[in-house]
């Protein structure tokens, strides 16, 4: 269905999380063999992570991209406090931070969620029939390595 | 017992239960739950009020299931929304508002939640005045958070025996067990049975006297069908000087997006519980795909699945396959583990005798794996360490591709919500 990129020499690491509250992994098992395909290593932290875990994890090896998968409708609640702690870390600051799924209890994601999302670090807010191509589409835009441009700029 | 005061209506969810399994009742029951207390109230009144034989539902929200009380209580008093009734943050003068003239011998109410760590939550069940919810070490906790499963078994063990507790004043509470449901699809019917059978008789080693046993509609109507037949044929056998049922639950996995491909789930689950003698039905809407659903939803879901109830009748088990004895299997090579069911438990999913096929848990081995076969019916492709107890013919598996396992996930959905399926059943 999804066209496999060829696996660099270093693959592009990506962490793959939750909120604190989900405990739904369909969606990160999905995930992490698509941005396997895409060529990416994953690190797939499982359901239910608390923030300070995904902290942890992610500065003991920045990694290119954090992607936030939450379908319990608690993320709209949740995730802006988790942005606001990953982006609170200096080496965190910059990498490329992306945060999808069914995000509020209503099934629509209200334009102030969206708002709230982005104020609060992330880079991209990916909701609906459009989240996974959405992803996609951002991922062909990161650079191949991280030393090259801003990774912010590259997503925004 | 955390409250002073003698529960009410205990009792009432084993009492009511007996009575229909007496008289060949199919009780249904919904997944409801709201954070506002008047809407919750309005829910069970409802439930109560649908035309079908009903108990009633507190399903809690996700802060409570991973015991962010704080975080619950925050998001109440901000008036954000939660997906669920926040039980432990509420005062007990609330719930027992909420449950006030509505719960009772004729329409027990019991708590849903998902909790690893349920302690709280039966304190504060009891404390309101019931005496029944579900849940167990096994099933709240690999499938549903990253909480070691020896944390799960102890906090499991002491909740069942703080909830046992209740029968010193002359109640029967009530355990429901999950196990039936494991990551709610893709899991093979024998280990969901075996997983079923454990956890009621740990209940059972831990004082519960009432037991409801669960098994969740997966892919195939024959494959279910022999699946609840195991599982009753196992209970009967392991499950001495207990009262106990079968629950069904519909469709746990990726739910129809179509009205009628909703309804017509639910529909098919209710038959699968008359045929093959389950007392309860636990059912989802047609809202499920997309979001919690409101009470009229849970109302319209209810009254369908009371319906197609009506037209369905006992049936004899179909042709076995092979379930029951694979189930057999998996529970005996548990129970010779250790005369503790829990440290029997814990090794076993440390040796791999059970594993969960797509379990992302720690504690989980993730050796077996499991697939949809030609004859749509769910099997292992790779079995692990699973003492299966015969060699089971397993497909060399493919790898898994990210739309493999999105076709997979997605095979209930696209039969139900084809239109051609309305012309019969589809696969």
């Amino acid at each position: 269905m999804y066209p496999h990129h060829q696996l660099p020499d270093s693959p592009r690491h990506a962490v793959l999380t939750t909120i604190a509250s989900d405990s739904h992994t369909w969606n990160l098992l999905f995930l992490q063999l698509l941005l396997e395909e895409q060529g990416w290593e994953v690190t797939n932290l499982g359901a239910c992570v608390p923030v300070g875990v995904l902290v942890e994890e992610a500065t003991a090896r920045t990694p290119d991209l954090i992607v936030v998968s939450t379908v319990n409708g608690h993320g709209a609640e949740e995730a802006p406090g988790l942005g606001r702690a990953v982006r609170a870390v200096p080496a965190l600051a910059e990498v490329p931070l992306v945060v999808g799924g069914k995000l509020d209890i209503s099934g629509t994601t209200a334009p102030d969620v969206h708002a709230s999302l982005t104020d609060a670090g992330f880079d991209a807010v990916l909701t609906g029939a459009n989240a996974v191509p959405g992803l996609l589409a951002l991922l062909d835009a990161l650079p191949e390595h991280r030393h090259g441009r801003s990774h912010a700029d590259a997503v925004r | 017992m955390p409250s002073a005061e003698p529960a009410p209506a205990a009792g009432a969810f084993h009492r009511f239960m007996a009575d229909a399994a007496r008289t060949g009742t199919l009780v249904v029951q919904p997944r409801m739950g709201f954070a506002d207390p008047a809407r919750m109230r309005r829910g069970l009144i409802a439930t109560r009020a649908a035309d079908a034989t009903t108990v009633g539902t507190l399903t809690l929200d996700s802060f409570t299931r991973v015991g962010d009380y704080a975080a619950a209580a925050r998001a109440v008093a901000q008036g954000h929304h939660l997906n669920g009734y926040p039980l432990v943050s509420m005062d007990r003068e609330t719930t027992t508002g909420v449950l006030d003239g509505v719960h009772g011998p004729g329409f027990p109410v019991q708590v849903r939640h998902g909790s690893a760590r349920p302690g709280r939550i039966v304190e504060a069940l009891v404390a309101a005045g019931l005496d029944a919810t579900e849940g167990g070490p096994v099933s709240y906790c690999l499938p549903y958070g990253r909480t070691p499963l020896a944390t799960s078994v102890r906090a499991w063990a002491e909740a069942c025996r703080s909830l046992a507790a209740l029968r010193e004043t002359g109640a029967e509470p009530h355990l429901e067990t999950f196990g039936g449901c494991m990551l709610g699809q893709l899991c093979p019917p024998s280990l969901l049975v075996a997983l079923s059978v454990l956890e009621g008789m740990f209940f059972r080693r831990h004082g519960l006297r009432s037991v409801s046993l669960s098994y969740a509609q997966q892919i195939s109507p024959e494959q279910d069908e022999e699946a609840v037949h195991a599982l009753r044929a196992l209970a009967a056998d392991h499950l001495p000087d207990t009262s106990w049922h079968v629950v069904v639950y519909a469709y746990m996995g990726v739910y129809p997006e179509t009205r009628a491909g909703a309804l017509r789930l639910v529909a098919d689950a209710a038959r699968l519980a008359v045929r093959t003698g389950a007392t309860r039905l636990i059912v989802k809407t047609p809202a499920e795909s997309a979001r919690i659903p409101s009470v009229e939803e849970n109302v319209t879901a209810l009254e369908t699945a009371a319906t197609a109830a009506r037209t369905a009748r006992p049936a004899p088990p179909p042709p076995s396959t092979g379930v029951e004895a694979e189930a057999r299997s998996l529970v005996e090579a548990v129970l010779h583990l250790h005369d503790d069911l829990g440290q029997a438990l814990i090794r076993a999913f440390a040796h791999g005798y059970l594993d969960v096929p797509f379990c992302l848990h720690p504690d989980n081995a993730g050796r077996a794996r499991s697939f949809i076969s030609d004859r749509g019916r769910l099997e292992w492709s790779r079995t692990g360490s699973l003492p299966l107890g015969r060699p089971v013919a397993a497909t060399p598996s493919r790898r898994l591709t990210s739309s493999g396992l999105l076709h997979a996930l997605n095979h209930v959905k696209n039969r139900y919500d084809d239109p051609a399926a309305l012309l019969g059943r589809a696969g």
